[in-house]
């Protein structure tokens, strides 16, 4: 299957994109952002959709730029709106109820100008994995290897300041900033994410993969790295049964991470007696880890029993 | 030879270096005034309460000494300079730490974001933070909780993984904004013997925001009584009598003790509380 270039392109944006929105997500889920990733998609959504109406106009312009620079936009309003979530709750929703009846506005404007509007939609709403160019892939890299690095520099302040906002900033940490720029890199991760999943499903490679990494670790690194690893085997499995199976790799994209989900939050724990969710040790990690990295100045933690 | 001995010999109050200093500060925000004159000092290795109502500005004063917000006239000096944000020489535990009922992360990754979370870049192999933290809880008697997920502590239990939070930067100054709300009696106890052991040992200066001043009596060596936009400080026997407190509030209030050294306040009137203002 991999003589054909637009799986390999599949596979290899799809891998980018679980990376980052395995990363980003984890985030997402500490800061209790969800709304806001969801309302960023659909305000990509509006900037896709009005880029596809440019696009009959001006060739150049694809649906990634609408999507991001209605994106980044969003972003900068929404982290402009406080850090009190109930607060933002309302103007969020707002927000994003006007930006889908601009979205449906354009998908209108362009069955006017343009010919099948459906299709272009239909990507959109729900991606189209195996639509994707070379050059889409470059860009797609680019933007990933920036937001990785982005999210690495500020990985510390920004933990900190997702959970515990008031004693970082007392410690000087630029809170307030800090929730702009992740609000920037979430906008970036959904444009490029929508390409493949779509503007509705995207909380299967954002929120979900960190949600279960959520269940099985409580050690952010940890919760990164298994959230990264549910988000690429997800898509990997995804766009491998959809080739063979014709039905779109979203809905296996979705379902996987859905499934993945259910497993961490209700069979994990059984098979697991000493669940975090209980709040024991996770005691075959910890001890190995401690052997392993710091032997001497720490005495191994003291496994517990109940 | 014969100086040295004097030195040592001295009385600790003369011994205290006045690590805090307030000079006819007023505090506010905008055309707000919560509290007005204040002047006081407090020494190295002391343990303050900060009393007084609701809105009285108790957190205000916190936030004077973290350097997040600036008195609007007078002079606040924290080690003798004018405080600054992320300042390691203080450790602060806010007022309503709030966890959230599904945040999975450990106590042990929160105390160690007190001694690396101010960090850019990644740090792959280094694990000194990772070790300061553990100490830090190993401290407070928490080691217990390292790895016990921050949702399911009590409350008392994440009082003190927060203090461990606040210790890991070796602070010589705790802030504790109301660390024995929603605590019983006994997780009250155990928390101020906790602070006041740290005090003790580690010469620290502890500043302990409360709204009931009998559980932390037996600890203290000063109040801060802030009401009615003023503030009176000095030892509980000069602040706690009916003559301090009425002219602080400006009202007859009465000051009765019981037989066991408790003191009742009588004679307040809510309306002297303000609005809350954060």
């Amino acid at each position: 299957m991999l003589y054909y270039t637009f799986i390999v392109h599949a596979f290899e944006a799809g891998t980018i994109i679980a990376i980052v929105g395995g990363v980003i997500g984890y985030f997402v889920v500490l800061r209790r952002s969800a709304f806001a990733a969801h309302a960023l998609s659909h305000i990509g959504f509006a900037g896709a959709a009005g880029a596809v109406v440019l696009n009959l106009f001006y060739p150049w312009v694809t649906p990634l730029y609408g999507l991001l620079a209605f994106t980044t936009g969003g972003a900068a309003a929404m982290a402009g709106l406080g850090k009190r979530a109930s607060q933002r709750d309302m103007s969020i929703g707002i927000t994003l109820a006007f930006m889908l009846g601009l979205g449906s506005l354009f998908i209108t404007l362009y069955g006017i100008y343009g010919a099948a509007f459906s299709e272009e939609a239909y990507s959109i709403l729900f991606g189209d994995i195996f639509g994707i160019t070379t050059l889409n892939v470059v860009i797609t890299l680019l933007a990933g290897m920036i937001l990785l690095l982005l999210t690495s520099f500020i990985y510390r302040p920004l933990l900190f300041s997702s959970l515990d906002q008031e004693v970082a900033e007392a410690k000087g940490m630029p809170t307030l900033r800090l929730g702009l720029v992740f609000m920037l890199l979430l906008a970036v991760a959904t444009s490029i994410a929508v390409q493949i999943i779509g503007v509705l499903l995207i909380f299967s490679l954002l929120v979900t993969p960190a949600a279960v990494a959520q269940q099985v670790t409580t050690r952010p690194s940890r919760a990164i790295l298994v959230s990264v690893i549910v988000a690429v085997v997800a898509t990997w499995l995804g766009i491998f049964i959809s080739y063979y199976i014709n039905f779109p790799a979203s809905f296996f994209i979705t379902s996987l991470s859905f499934g993945a989900y259910l497993i961490a939050r209700y069979v994990y724990p059984k098979v697991r007696p000493s669940s975090i969710l209980r709040g024991r040790a996770q005691e075959s990690e910890e001890t190995k880890e401690h052997t392993h990295e710091s032997s001497k100045e720490i005495p191994a933690i003291p496994e517990r029993t109940g | 030879m014969a100086t040295e001995i004097q030195t040592i010999e001295l009385p600790k109050a003369q011994l205290d270096s006045q690590i805090i200093v307030a000079e006819q500060v007023v505090a506010g925000y905008r055309d707000n005034i919560v509290w007005s004159n204040a002047s006081f000092t407090i020494g190295q290795g002391q343990f303050i309460a900060v009393i007084g109502p609701n809105g009285a500005g108790k957190t205000t004063l916190f936030r004077l000494l973290l350097g997040i917000q600036q008195p609007k006239s007078g002079e606040i000096l924290v080690f003798g300079e004018h405080p600054k944000k992320g300042n390691s020489r203080i450790g602060y535990v806010p007022q309503q730490h709030k966890i959230d009922n599904d945040l999975t992360v450990q106590a042990l990754e929160l105390v160690r974001l007190g001694a690396s979370g101010n960090s850019w870049g990644i740090s792959l192999f280094s694990d000194e933070d990772r070790k300061l933290a553990l100490n830090s809880l190993r401290a407070v008697g928490a080691e217990k909780l390292a790895q016990r997920s921050l949702n399911g502590l009590s409350g008392g239990e994440l009082q003190k993984v927060f203090l461990a939070e606040a210790l890991v930067s070796n602070p010589d100054v705790l802030l504790l904004d109301e660390p024995l709300t929603g605590l019983d009696i006994r997780a009250e106890q155990e928390l101020l013997g906790l602070v006041y052991d740290i005090v003790q040992t580690r010469n620290v200066t502890a500043l302990i925001v409360a709204h009931d001043i009998n559980p932390l009596l037996p600890f203290l060596d000063k109040i801060v009584y802030i009401a009615n936009g003023k503030v009176a400080t000095g030892t509980p026997d000069e602040v706690l009598t009916t003559e301090s407190l009425s002219s602080l509030y400006g009202s007859h209030v009465e000051v009765l003790h019981d037989s066991k050294g408790n003191i009742a306040i009588i004679g307040i009137h809510e309306s002297h509380e303000r609005v809350k203002q954060r």
